[in-house]
């Protein structure tokens, strides 16, 4: 089933949690709302869930609009942050629940609810627990029972809030490899919230970036990490250096450093900023006079793994310079603390400055 | 020996000198033998002076009986309406946002910081000939006041807030993601009071319902206010222990009032019950929880 979110907007109070949003999720496909806390992922998943009413703009299902249907008829699963598992009821029972739950003509007899929760708990390999209450097991166990829960229900939609949110980081990682899979295996239109753009992009198909109540950018992990669409996405996903400079017709100054950009040909004189990722950085040792590059100070090397990452220090406006060259590159170089190099962008995008575009971020999620 | 010696020196620098931990446990099982046991021993004994014949005479005494009936069914009629009532303010203001939630948490508590005089004055202001609905119940025949209903209605204000106030704080700490939780999979509200949050709360529930029973049963300042006092009809029983004992009739006043401390000795047992069953039950769960939320932060 696909979904369409058709200009959402909601407010809590005086708290405006999500500004007209508008998202389209086709069959099939596993989608992460990435953003940090309070910016209304966790919101939009709750009005698609129908937990929350949208104050304007509506929930398509299949084309078909939800609003109006009840949490019964949209046939959703939903997996909580904190699984929200049946403190009272085994395990078994936790994922028999929406079986039982039905109204007697739709109801499965005893038999088939029994085979069906043991297949699904061998899905998510905890059969061996059937009998255990949920307060009996890990953080992960939990976890997976309330995806097993969500699922024995067939839903045509799977949402899951956080997923990963709670759990320590080894066991999250090898978890979101088993949810790429399981969702491999049974092809759900899943939406998953997260604020770990590591996740986000190691495990959806597609990735919306969310900020301030907006999205900010919707598309594959590539696209997004590769060419995101504003300041925020590039700040929000991985580590980015900043060059404050100005651009005029097209051309970009930034300390000694002259770049080309021809998308600013129509701007005169505007303040800008060039993001550049660490790894998309050059250096040299030799100096370059000729605006090819600007001068810093080796700060720190950190030479741990095949990355070797060095915190420069600008010469002229003393900001600091991330950069990940190879160790080969490294080796070559023979750099030392306190050297100075030439350090040169080889792919720099430039905004020009809008700090409208950069709203303050609130540090507590929307609930 | 050196070691137990040690250990000594060691309990000692970390606890009281003996002299002030006996004084102490001397001071308060004083206390408790003063002000605990030789009360309820003098019930007892004063009851049972006159010879078991005599306390059993004293109880089944036709207008003792008939005091025990209107507790029995006072109570009959109040605690079952304010479980309901209690379990329904509990849910509105536990799980739900509302305007004037906070008043109505207030208002809840309103029996527990009135005197009950003035609480079973309100109805007789209410109820009474001279009060405001009074002339028309009248015309209509009904009675109220000094009846068995205003009994039952007084005892139903007075020990509202039991239920209400132990299920709140439980209601509260619970959350709300459980039910959410059965509603996405499909649930009616119904099926989710029942199978979800009811399972949840049940041992809070039925401690505020023993309190709320005990409370019942032994209430006097209100229901004395409404009740009239008339011997055989609107005596409950903590009323009739009054009027007997006013008649100089200690034997039988000591006799009906053991009862009502043998409701309240059960009372207390069901209740240290109740908190070891929910223990057993509860601690691993909130252990459990505690790591989780360990992991969290």
């Amino acid at each position: 089933m696909s979904i369409e979110v058709r200009n959402v907007t909601k407010a809590f109070g005086s708290f405006v949690a999500l500004k007209d949003v508008s998202l389209d999720v086709p069959t099939g496909e596993l989608v992460a709302l990435l953003g940090p806390s309070g910016c209304g992922k966790t919101t939009l998943l709750r009005i698609v869930a129908g937990l929350e009413v949208a104050d304007k703009g509506a929930v398509l299902f299949d084309g078909q609009d939800a609003s109006s249907r009840t949490l019964r008829e949209r046939q959703v699963g939903f997996v909580f942050q904190h699984y929200a598992l049946f403190r009272h009821m085994s395990v078994f029972e936790n994922v028999a629940f929406g079986l039982r739950v039905r109204p007697r003509k739709y109801r499965p007899p005893e038999a088939d609810i029994k085979d069906r929760v043991g297949r699904l708990l061998k899905l998510v390999q905890l059969d061996w627990l059937a009998d255990r209450l949920p307060a009996a097991l890990s953080g992960g166990q939990r976890q997976r029972v309330a995806l097993a829960r969500a699922l024995a229900v067939e839903p045509k939609v799977l949402l899951l809030d956080e997923p990963f949110g709670s759990l320590d980081a080894a066991v999250r990682k090898e978890l979101r490899r088993w949810l790429r899979r399981l969702h491999d295996e049974l092809h759900v239109t899943s939406v998953f919230v997260t604020h770990d753009q590591e996740e986000a992009l190691e495990v959806a198909d597609r990735v919306v970036v969310m900020n301030d109540g907006q999205v900010q950018q919707i598309g594959t992990p590539e696209e997004v990490y590769d060419r995101p669409a504003n300041p925020f996405v590039f700040n929000f996903l991985g580590n980015v250096n900043l060059f404050h400079g100005r651009v005029h017709r097209g051309s970009v100054q930034i300390g000694p450093l002259q770049v080309e950009s021809p998308e600013h040909a129509h701007v005169h004189d505007a303040p800008v900023v060039g993001y550049a990722r660490p790894h998309d950085i050059e250096v040299e040792r030799q100096e370059a006079s000729d605006g090819s590059a600007v001068q810093a100070t080796v700060a720190h090397i950190r030479a741990i793994g095949p990355v070797v990452r060095l915190e420069l220090t600008r010469s002229d406006t003393g900001e600091g310079i991330e950069v990940d060259i190879t160790k080969e590159r490294f080796e070559e170089l023979q750099l030392k603390v306190g050297e100075k190099i030439a350090v040169r962008p080889r792919v720099l995008r430039v905004f020009v400055r809008d700090y409208s575009l950069l709203p303050p971020q609130p540090d507590d999620d929307a609930k | 020996m050196a070691r137990g010696a040690a250990r000594d020196r060691r309990a000692r620098a970390i606890s009281e000198p003996r002299f002030v931990r006996y004084a102490l446990i001397a001071a308060a099982i004083l206390f408790l033998a003063l002000f605990l046991f030789a009360p309820l021993a003098a019930v007892f004994a004063y009851a049972l002076e006159k010879g078991v014949g005599a306390y059993f005479a004293a109880l089944v005494e036709p207008d003792a009986l008939a005091a025990i009936r209107l507790t029995i069914l006072t109570a009959a009629i109040a605690v079952p309406l304010n479980m309901a009532f209690g379990l329904a303010a509990a849910w509105a203001i536990a799980k739900f946002r509302f305007v004037g939630k906070g008043l109505l948490t207030t208002l809840i508590d309103l029996p527990f910081s009135v005197s009950p005089v003035v609480s079973g004055l309100i109805f007789v202001l209410l109820f009474g000939l001279h009060g405001v609905l009074g002339p028309w119940l009248d015309a209509c025949g009904i009675k109220i006041i000094f009846a068995v209903p205003g009994i039952v209605i007084a005892t139903v204000f007075v020990t509202f807030p039991f239920v209400a106030r132990e299920l709140i704080p439980l209601m509260e700490a619970q959350g709300t993601e459980e039910e959410e939780a059965a509603l996405v999979l499909g649930a009616s509200g119904w099926q989710t009071f029942r199978r979800v949050t009811l399972p949840n709360i049940k041992w809070g529930l039925l401690y505020g319902v023993i309190l709320c029973n005990a409370r019942a049963m032994g209430e006097f300042g209100a229901v004395s206010v409404v009740s009239g006092h008339i011997r055989g009809e609107t005596n409950t029983m903590s009323l009739h222990v009054e009027i007997l004992y006013n008649e100089y009739n200690l034997t039988a006043a000591f006799a009906v009032a053991s009862l009502l401390t043998l409701l309240g000795l059960a009372t207390l047992a069901a209740k240290a019950l109740l908190e070891w069953k929910a223990r057993r039950e509860g601690t691993s769960r909130e252990l459990a929880a505690q790591r989780g939320e360990l992991l969290e932060y």
